[in-house]
C-alpha cells in the first residue's frame, strides 16, 4: 500500500512539474491558465489520494476517519479549482485581454 | 474576439456567471460548517476562534462575489451583522470580566468554578471554548462588513 501511495504522489508531482512548465512557457494568459488549472486539479487530487492511502498503513478506525477527511479535501478542490479558473478566464475575457495567435508576440 | 466579449457583456452583469453561482451555492454551507468545526475544535486541533471566524466571514464574501450585495444583505442584514460582532466582543469581555468578578484574574477561567461547579481544569477548557465563540462571531462580522464596505465604497448598494 505504501508503494502505491508513493507512486500516486510521484505521479502528482510529475503533473505539478508539467503545470509549472506550462505556466512558464505558454505564450499568453489563457493558455497559461489552462496549463495551471488542468494540471493542478489532477495533480493535487493524485497527491491527496496518495497521502490518504499512506495514512492507512497501520489500519485503525481513527486513521480511516482521517483518510476520509483528506479525501473530502479532494472533493473540495474538484469543485473549487475549476470554478476559480472559470471566473478568472471570464473576467479576463470581459476586460478584453486578447488571445495569442500564431505569429504574434508572446506576452 | 470582440463579438465574444459583447455577447458576454450583454448576457449578464460582469461578475455574474451561472457556473460560479452554482459552485458558490454548493460550497457555502460546507464552508460554514467547517468554520463551526474549526471554532469548536479550537482547543485540541489547529484552528480556533479567529480562523473559524475568517472561514464564516469568507462564506459571505464568496456570496458577495458570485451574486451581488443585495442578495447578501437580504440573507444577513447590516444590523444583524453588527449585532453578531458586538455580541462576540461582549462574550469575550463578559467571560473575562466574570472571572475577575468571581475572584480570579481577568480571563482566569478556573475562578468560574463558583458559578457552576465543574472543577477548575474542566472550567479552563470550557472557558477557552466560550472565548473562542466570542472571537469567532466578532471576526466573522468584521470580515464580512470589511468586504461589503470596501467593495461598495461605503454605499452598500452594488458591490463588486
Amino acid at each position: 500500500m505504501t508503494l502505491v501511495a508513493m507512486l500516486l504522489i510521484l505521479a502528482g508531482l510529475f503533473f505539478f512539474a508539467i503545470g509549472v512548465l506550462g505556466i512558464l512557457r505558454f505564450p499568453d494568459f489563457y493558455s497559461r491558465l489552462h496549463a495551471a488549472g488542468k494540471s493542478d486539479s489532477l495533480a493535487s487530487v493524485l497527491v491527496i489520494v496518495g497521502v490518504a492511502l499512506y495514512n492507512l498503513h497501520d489500519f485503525s478506525f481513527a486513521n480511516v476517519l482521517v483518510s476520509l477527511k483528506i479525501l473530502l479535501i479532494a472533493v473540495f478542490i474538484y469543485v473549487a479549482s475549476p470554478t476559480a479558473t472559470h471566473a478568472l478566464t471570464r473576467t479576463a475575457l470581459v476586460l478584453g485581454i486578447e488571445p495569442w495567435e500564431k505569429g504574434k508576440k508572446r506576452r | 474576439m470582440r463579438q465574444l466579449q459583447q455577447r458576454v457583456e450583454t448576457q449578464q452583469q460582469v461578475g455574474e456567471s451561472l457556473i460560479t453561482q452554482t459552485a458558490v451555492r454548493l460550497l457555502v454551507p460546507f464552508v460554514q460548517l467547517f468554520g463551526l468545526y474549526v471554532i469548536v475544535h479550537g482547543h485540541y486541533s489547529p484552528g480556533g476562534g479567529f480562523q473559524g471566524g475568517v472561514l464564516l466571514g469568507s462564506s459571505f464574501i464568496m456570496l458577495g462575489l458570485a451574486y451581488d450585495q443585495k442578495t447578501v444583505l437580504r440573507l444577513m442584514s447590516e444590523r444583524t451583522n453588527i449585532l453578531f460582532g458586538n455580541l462576540g466582543a461582549l462574550i469575550f469581555t463578559g467571560v473575562g470580566a466574570l472571572c475577575a468578578i468571581f475572584g480570579g484574574l481577568f480571563l482566569d477561567y478556573s475562578a468560574l468554578d463558583v458559578l457552576i461547579p465543574l472543577g477548575p481544569i474542566e472550567w479552563r477548557s470550557f472557558g477557552i471554548f466560550l472565548v473562542e465563540v466570542g472571537v469567532g462571531l466578532a471576526v466573522m462580522s468584521i470580515m464580512a462588513s470589511l468586504f461589503w464596505d470596501l467593495g461598495s465604497a461605503g454605499q452598500m448598494d452594488e458591490g463588486l
